[in-house]
């Protein structure tokens, strides 16, 4: 199969990789997908007190498209407020990166992975 | 050395010059372009004798009768024509037959059509080393079992069935015994005047000979008969109809007398490949070798990297032309059927990639990929929240994963 451009690119240069504190009160955590179906993803966001995502991080196990769905969407939710971010449709992701249908699930699990995230924050602030 | 390198010999292999070169002389019209079947006119004799030369070549790497080898268009048409074939001469004695869950698809498909023309087929479930339980084998072949098919050497792990002692067992239980040949033909040793081999299915694009033709052995005596698949003309004995493809079959049997030459020769120095490039990633953390490393053929490593995911291993893999077990690079959505069958977990089989080294293959090409591969399957675990998980101590059966 052939990637676009922006798919390597985001998988050779993954942006964002790593970890936030999970346990920080600011950190929003969201693992979504499941090893046996080949992609796992795990994004993190750390929200100001100004209510807009500062910062961004994931890991993701799975296809180039997953990783490079997973890399684009931290580039898209920095300086993004909770609202804007879970706006975000997997049909954006997948036109930014071209993704042919056999991997549209992965811009899916990308969507999914934010709203996750963005729930934890939540249920934290609540806590 | 040109990149990508070509570790796929399993999936097929480059024409060999020496066969392109004999192919050639029977095109063209210079050549000996006539129909084998011409019995008139020079040009049908001389392609005759090629036809001649080529399968006493074939029959000869086999140590089998020429008259015993029947030309078709590959293996898959072998297998469908020894399985179909003696499933529609033989039902009146028995409608059961014996295959494994590791089979190629050519012998799985054939068998479900027959299922659903009232055939009874049981599948062997391997071990975990890949290979068939011989005892299981016996205590399933029942009086009314026809046919018992199984492959030589498996195309996804390499891993080399015991034909002779199963045919042992099925002629002493009066079963016709069919094996597919494809990968181990040239790269084991196979004697059909010992071995109770009654049906042999053969391809010659996995021994460096074209794609598109193939032969099955079909035994004289004791003799076995089949009910052809294909009518017309009578070739073949009446087994396989239509014009012989001179250029083909005179390829197939230039590979195949290269082969019985250069077999035992090239063997060594494809395993000392192989155990390079083995040697070279065995220390990786959670590797694990699929199928029994022993009773398997030398050009063949197939490894599961565990918490790495397989294709986007592939796309980083990009100068080494080697297959996966991963779902996301066949047509199905289902990882590898044959590592599901050894009892591989779907991260496993996921995780696999399969290296076949082959007559082209140098040490120069592992030196290249070890490296290579060392330092992606790095890059991609940093990439993985599974791995960080499985360094932190989680136990990730124990999490509940939202599938999907
Ligand atoms: C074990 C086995 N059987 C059958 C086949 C099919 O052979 P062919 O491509 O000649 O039809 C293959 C090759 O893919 C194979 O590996």
């Amino acid at each position: 199969m052939a990637y676009s451009e922006k798919v390597l690119d985001h998988y050779e240069k993954p942006r964002n990789v790593g970890n936030l504190d999970k346990n920080d009160s600011s950190v929003g955590t969201g693992m979504v997908g499941a090893p046996a179906c080949g992609d796992v993803m795990r994004l993190q966001i750390k929200v100001g007190d100004d209510g807009i995502i500062e910062d961004a991080k994931f890991k993701t196990y799975g296809c180039g498209s997953a990783i490079a769905s997973s890399s684009l969407l931290t580039e898209w939710v920095k300086g993004k407020t909770l609202e804007e971010a879970s706006a975000i449709k997997n049909t954006e992701i997948a036109e930014e990166l071209a993704l042919p249908p056999v991997k549209i699930h992965c811009s899916v699990l990308a969507e999914a992975a934010v709203k996750s995230a963005i729930e934890d924050y939540s249920k934290k602030q609540k806590a | 050395m040109n990149l990508p390198i070509y570790f796929d010999y399993s999936a097929t292999t480059p024409v060999d010059p020496r066969v392109a070169e004999k192919m050639m002389q029977y095109l063209t019209p210079q050549g000996h372009f006539g129909n084998p079947a011409s019995r008139s006119h020079k040009f049908g004799w001389d392609a005759e004798k090629a036809i001649d030369e080529a399968r006493n070549n074939v029959a000869a790497l086999i140590n089998a009768d020429p008259k015993e080898i029947v030309w078709t268009s590959g293996a898959t048409e072998s297998d469908n024509l020894a399985i179909k074939g003696i499933a529609h001469f033989y039902q009146k004695k028995g409608k059961h037959i014996i295959t494994s869950m590791t089979e190629h698809k050519a012998v799985l498909d054939t068998c479900r059509q027959l299922e659903r023309e009232g055939f009874e087929i049981s599948y062997l479930n391997p071990q975990a080393n890949g290979l068939i339980d011989l005892k299981e084998l016996e205590a399933t072949i029942r009086d009314d079992t026809i046919l018992v098919s199984l492959m030589h050497v498996n195309n996804e792990i390499g891993v080399i069935t015991d034909i002779a002692t199963i045919g042992e067992m099925t002629r002493s239980h009066k079963v016709f015994f069919h094996v597919d040949a494809a990968q181990s033909a040239g790269k084991v040793p196979i004697d059909l005047a010992m071995m109770k081999v009654d049906l042999m299915s053969f391809s010659a694009h996995k021994i460096y000979g074209p794609k598109g033709i193939g032969a099955l052995y079909v035994r004289r005596k004791p003799r076995v008969r089949i009910e052809s698949q294909m009518h017309g003309g009578g070739h073949e004995r009446g087994m396989r109809s239509g014009t012989l493809a001179t250029h083909q079959i005179a390829g197939m049997g230039e590979a195949f007398r290269i082969a019985k030459e250069e077999m035992s020769i090239e063997n060594k120095r494809i395993e000392k490949l192989r155990n390079r490039m083995l040697a070279g990633l065995q220390d990786i953390e959670e590797m694990y070798i699929n199928g029994d490393m022993k009773q398997r053929i030398a050009g063949n490593l197939n490894i599961s990297f565990n918490l790495v995911e397989g294709e986007s291993l592939m796309m980083a893999l990009k100068d080494l032309a080697v297959s996966s077990g991963s779902a996301c690079t066949s047509a199905s959505l289902e990882p590898s059927y044959v590592l599901r069958a050894i009892g591989r977990n779907d991260e496993l089989a996921h995780s696999s990639l399969r290296f076949t080294l082959g007559r082209f293959t140098t040490e120069e090409e592992i030196d290249y990929a070890i490296p290579l591969i060392r330092s992606n399957i790095e890059r991609l675990r940093d990439l993985s929240p599974l791995w960080e998980m499985y360094k932190e101590g989680v136990d990730l059966n124990s999490i509940q994963w939202d599938s999907h």
